[in-house]
């Protein structure tokens, strides 16, 4: 329980997709000039990570992995798919959201007006596939655990769309340099915004297991200096 | 391949080079590709190999749907389009772990991210579907130049800055500067950095190229 605690907080304020690996960016960059589609976006990307990812998960340990189709018959045990790995995430995230999207229309016609065109737009985010393959790096051990990093992602992502549409409605009256107006500006703000996340850096998650808190701080430092 | 009254290389042809290094820029002005381009920016290395490999995805990408336009439903042209790219980038992909195994590991996921970079489903959507091959050709290289130009820019002043290297060679250190007594700016190398620095690149480009100011 604590485990799966530690990888949800992890992922919504240390890994933030946003600022920690750039990922979703244009959307991110796109849609933040208004709080309401905003939180509309969000919302829709917490929900199609929150599925994708533990189907991802599925997919790759019982079809993809080295050995990993050995629930069907002995002799696969050397079959390594991996390197169709990507074409099948993409596959599984484009018809997800086709079904999201067809789900959401016949069950909830004011949520499908209100997220309309921004759903099929999700298919291309790279946060969504961003998440899978971090997912499939990261090796995590159970499908509980793949499922809380997605909607942790999530939930990241929508907090750092929201952050910053709120700061851009508020922007629109103070005098910024007009070159900087625009595009400019928002990535300045989103880069201190980010720098102000990085503090959560500093946390260190109690864990069940000391050997395995250790661990995965040496991790989240390899992974840094990785992306670095 | 391109119509026969039109040179190869006519000014029309050469518009479609020439515009996005500047006036169209991808990532400056279109905002597109974003994601990738400030992730990998720390080191030159890893900016010019995913230079390279996106110059070669989009490229081969905008000539095959340009081939394939005429049969393709437009209702299911998205997830044509993605397992066109998605073959491509997992071909780069196999290459770089196979000759270049150490930065193929720099860029870890981000050349999987690839396939979702937007400058390549944005050109395939605007451009290759009505277009001949040749011009779309054009369009690919143009825009996979005008994607490269930001993230070299930025790519350098980081490493330069932050590490005082460039494509690992110690420059600051044989400039001797440190013994001066300059020292690195640590901050660089943190990503929110990425975001400032191409910020502040936005910033000159449309300080030099008034048209591009936004109202708001």
């Amino acid at each position: 329980m604590q485990d799966l605690a530690n990888i949800f907080i992890k992922s919504i304020f240390i890994d933030n997709m946003v600022f920690a690996y750039f990922l979703g960016m244009c959307s991110y960059l796109a849609v933040s000039k208004t709080v309401k589609t905003s939180v509309g976006l969000g919302l829709a990307v917490v929900f199609v990570l929150g599925i994708t990812v533990p189907v991802n998960y599925t997919l790759e340990n019982y079809v993809l992995k080295e050995g990993a189709l050995t629930w069907l018959n002995e002799g696969f045990s050397t079959v390594d798919l991996s390197f169709l790995t990507f074409i099948l995430f993409i596959a599984v995230i484009a018809s997800m959201v086709q079904l999201v999207e067809m789900i959401v229309e016949k069950f909830s016609p004011a949520l499908y007006s209100s997220l309309g065109i921004f759903l099929p737009l999700i298919a291309v985010n790279c946060a969504i596939l961003g998440a899978s393959l971090f997912m499939q790096e990261r090796a995590y051990g159970t499908i509980g655990e793949a499922t809380v990093f997605g909607l942790g992602s999530g939930i990241g992502w929508f907090l750092a769309i929201v952050g910053i549409a709120a700061i851009r409605e508020k922007i629109r009256y103070s005098n910024v340099p007009p070159a900087l107006r625009g595009l400019g500006i928002t990535f300045i703000i989103t880069g201190l915004m980010g720098i102000a996340f990085m503090s959560f850096m500093g946390i260190k998650l109690e864990d069940s297991k000391k050997e395995v808190s250790t661990e995965e701080f040496v991790q989240v430092e390899n992974n840094e200096t990785k992306i670095n | 391949m391109s119509d026969k009254k039109e040179a190869l290389f006519s000014k029309k042809n050469l518009k479609l080079i020439k515009d996005p290094l500047d006036d169209n820029n991808p990532i400056t002005v279109q905002v597109l590709g974003i994601c990738s381009a400030l992730a990998i920016t720390v080191q030159l290395k890893p900016a010019v190999v995913m230079a390279l490999s996106t110059f070669f995805v989009m490229c081969t990408a905008n000539v095959v749907v340009s081939l394939m336009r005429n049969m393709i439903p437009s209702r299911i042209r998205i997830i044509i389009q993605l397992v066109v790219i998605a073959t491509l980038v997992i071909l780069v992909d196999q290459t770089l772990k196979a000759f270049v195994y150490d930065v193929s590991k720099e860029l870890s996921v981000f050349v999987g991210l690839i396939i979702t970079n937007c400058i390549i489903m944005g050109r395939l959507e605007a451009f290759a579907l009505a277009n001949k091959p040749w011009k779309s050709f054009m369009d690919g290289f143009g825009n996979s130049l005008g994607y490269a130009l930001p993230l070299i820019v930025v790519a350098f002043f980081r490493e330069l800055l932050g590490a005082g290297t460039l494509f690992g060679y110690p420059v600051i250190e044989k400039l001797g500067l440190y013994e001066l007594g300059y020292e690195n700016n640590g901050m660089m190398i943190l990503p929110p950095m990425a975001l400032v620095t191409c910020g502040v690149y936005i910033w000159i480009q449309r300080m030099r190229n008034k048209k591009l100011i936004e109202e708001n």
